[in-house]
């Protein structure tokens, strides 16, 4: 068993992991209605090591073993929310929340906006999601856009362990249903958590890296690639401006729109596929807001439009800091 | 259909039983779903109601036993066909026809509709349109129950309806093995009608006798006449106070018949002549009316002056429902969360969405 993630000092090098486990616990700890709920995420900590140590400090009450039943486990927290407690569902693997899909979408969602505002739904479902792992469907998709699709739902996704640790504690203060994605790939590096502020809200997108020729967009892992890429750029003499969304729905476009009329040309990247994804409606949106300032088509990095490769070919499917700087390059050459 | 017995114990014994009055009660109840209704569809082919309205006709005896044996204290959660609940549960009329009417004065201003009729006051956790939605989360209610208070007498239960065609999802199974699980505080109850839709219980479900699948679960299941008010309300009261006691979650089937279509535009041609006639015979409105009449219960006057001021009642309902404003479109965004956000998206179609910058 692994001692609590000491919280009362200034920051601490973590990973993600740890630093989610410690935003949970810190939550816990704040407000006794916050319980977790999911499969084998108790005992065994989560395949992911999420909740490791959480039911030894809470118990079996407030840290719930579940049956394999997603529809079951999201409509339980329903049940449960709409007397008091704000559940955290945990989902095991991005593909496995379909199951519980019809109880997001149709009940979760829409329920406080059903009843006149008559209740609120403060359940956060936590998906690890995402590739870069050498495994196969169901295991490393990015199904975000469903969810960002739907009216009712908060949906972030925090790409390093500082912004994990606060933005879980917020997503479970939020009085709205928030899905929230954690790119598996980046459950493993350390980072610094600064537990003295968090220093940006919840749902605000934020320039990680300034520049000045072209401006990239992306959420979770593609965060890291971009900043890779960013790197590759400022050797061969072009500035990228870096943007990590953060939040996924709503989307914060001042950021966004900001560093457009600055640098003329932006490029959007995800893991999912590029057809009706977050992408398409950030190039949309910002084709209808910042017209007159664009000096060149908004170009979209993505999965591929097929189901997810085999781990092989991952890293052909995943955009790639070479992927992200051809469009650089394609944008740049308007 | 599914079989049921055909003849029904007689409800009225003059030797001790319920009391006049609560029989009376109970007819007063049964006339005014009744009266609902019958108006609800006759508005509907009026075009006042638009959508799909999905009445308890014949299903009356069952709306009001139900809602005898469930205490205030306790919390109903239904599927679409819910007027009848909703109004046993204490909603009045006016707020009900007017919810189904899509104005302001609704239940939830009109957003919500006939199929999600819903009150916190009085623990009606609504009303679900799609089948079965409303299993998973009965089943967390009830899990909060058991943290939040002590088993006993006086604790709350969850009642949580479900068509027989229900039985058939997947949500069905994942919730009723938790409750069996988890020893939670709930009553499902299987309104078994017969039909799912149009589709008969024996060619949708592989044990058509439903209650036998609480075995599934280590979880009492049992069979009670739907047209029987005295006997739904004495089983669901029993069920409720092993939900309450022991937390022992239970399987209540409940046998009636639906007297009309799926929804009001289903002309139900799929049921056969003899069909319709059984559940034209078994229509337990006019059948407790004659059996209190012949027990000395009601004159034929005080049963006629019933109908009357239920009918009454549910005229001022659809006027109050006519005279109540349309809902406004500014409004649209204004409870889809909780929370405003800054940058999140309430532009209405049409709406310029091209700022300067």
């Amino acid at each position: 068993m692994t001692a609590a993630t000491d919280t009362s000092v200034a920051s601490a090098s973590l990973p993600m992991t740890k630093a989610l486990n410690a935003g949970l616990r810190r939550a816990m700890l704040d407000d006794p209605s916050v319980l977790l709920m999911g499969e084998d995420i108790g005992s065994l900590g989560g395949v992911f090591r999420v909740t490791e140590g959480l039911i030894a400090e809470f118990g079996d009450k407030r840290v719930l073993d579940t049956p394999l039943a997603e529809s079951g486990i999201i409509g339980t927290a329903i049940g449960l929310a709409m007397r008091g407690f704000r559940p955290v569902c945990e989902i095991q693997f991005d593909g496995f929340v379909f199951p519980g899909f019809d109880q997001i979408t149709s009940q979760l969602a829409r329920m406080r906006n059903r009843h006149e505002g008559g209740l609120i739904m403060p359940v956060v479902i936590r998906i690890p999601y995402g590739g870069h792992i050498g495994s196969i469907e169901h295991h490393q998709e990015s199904p975000e856009a469903y969810f960002a699709h739907t009216p009712g739902l908060r949906v972030v996704s925090p790409s390093n362990p500082h912004d994990a640790y606060w933005m879980m504690q917020e997503a479970i203060t939020s009085n709205d249903p928030v899905i929230f994605f954690e790119p598996k790939s980046r459950y493993w590096p350390k980072g610094e958590v600064r537990f003295d502020e968090s220093g940006t809200p919840l749902h605000a997108s934020r320039v990680v890296r300034a520049g000045t020729d072209v401006t990239v967009v992306g959420h979770g892992a593609m965060v890291s690639v971009l900043s890779q890429a960013a790197d590759l750029a400022q050797a061969e003499g072009i500035s990228l401006e870096v943007i990590d969304l953060r939040s996924i729905s709503p989307i914060d476009y001042a950021p966004i729109l900001g560093s457009v009329q600055k640098t003329g040309r932006l490029v959007v990247t995800q893991e999912a596929p590029g057809f009706v994804s977050v992408g398409s409606e950030i190039a949309a949106t910002v084709a209808e807001r910042a017209f007159y300032t664009l000096e060149a088509p908004v170009l979209r990095v993505s999965g591929f439009d097929t189901p997810f490769p085999p781990a092989a070919v991952e890293t052909h499917f995943l955009p790639s800091p070479d992927r992200v700087l051809e469009a650089v390059d394609r944008v740049l050459a308007y | 259909m599914a079989t049921k017995a055909r003849t029904r114990a007689k409800q009225v014994d003059a030797q001790g039983g319920d009391p006049a009055g609560t029989l009376r009660d109970y007819y007063e109840q049964m006339s005014l779903v009744r009266a609902f209704e019958l108006r609800s569809g006759e508005m509907y082919a009026r075009a006042k109601i638009g959508g799909y309205c999905h009445l308890n006709l014949g299903e009356e005896a069952t709306v009001v036993g139900l809602m005898a044996a469930i205490e205030a204290r306790d919390y109903l959660f239904t599927g679409y066909r819910d007027h009848g609940y909703a109004l046993l549960r204490g909603l009045s009329p006016e707020r009900v026809m007017a919810e189904l009417f899509g104005k302001t004065t609704g239940v939830s201003g009109g957003r919500g509709g006939s199929m999600h009729l819903f009150d916190a006051e009085t623990r009606l956790f609504g009303g679900y349109g799609i089948v079965g939605g409303q299993i998973p989360p009965a089943t967390g209610a009830a899990l909060a129950l058991k943290y939040q208070e002590s088993a006993g007498p006086d604790a709350a239960a969850v009642m949580c309806l479900l068509g027989d065609g229900t039985t058939n999802i997947g949500a069905f199974h994942e919730s009723l093995n938790l409750a069996g699980l988890w020893k939670l505080p709930i009553v499902y109850v299987i309104v078994n009608n017969g039909l799912g839709m149009g589709t008969t219980v024996e060619k949708a479900s592989a044990e058509p006798e439903l209650y036998k699948r609480a075995a599934s679960y280590r979880m009492p299941g049992l069979r009670v006449d739907g047209d029987d008010v005295l006997a739904v309300r004495d089983a669901a009261r029993d069920a409720l106070q092993q939900a309450r006691e022991s937390r022992q979650p239970v399987l209540l089937e409940v046998m009636c018949y639906r007297l009309r279509g799926h929804s009001v535009v289903d002309p139900a041609r799929y049921r056969s002549p003899e069909d319709t006639t059984i559940a034209q015979q078994s229509d337990p409105v006019p059948s407790f009316r004659a059996e209190l009449i012949a027990s000395g219960v009601l004159s034929e006057a005080d049963a006629t002056a019933i109908d009357e001021a239920a009918d009454a009642r549910v005229t001022e309902a659809v006027t109050f429902a006519e005279e109540s404003p349309e809902p406004d479109p500014d409004d649209l965004f204004a409870y889809v969360y909780a929370t405003a956000v800054a940058n999140a998206p309430s532009a209405l179609p049409g709406e310029p969405v091209m700022d300067a910058l």
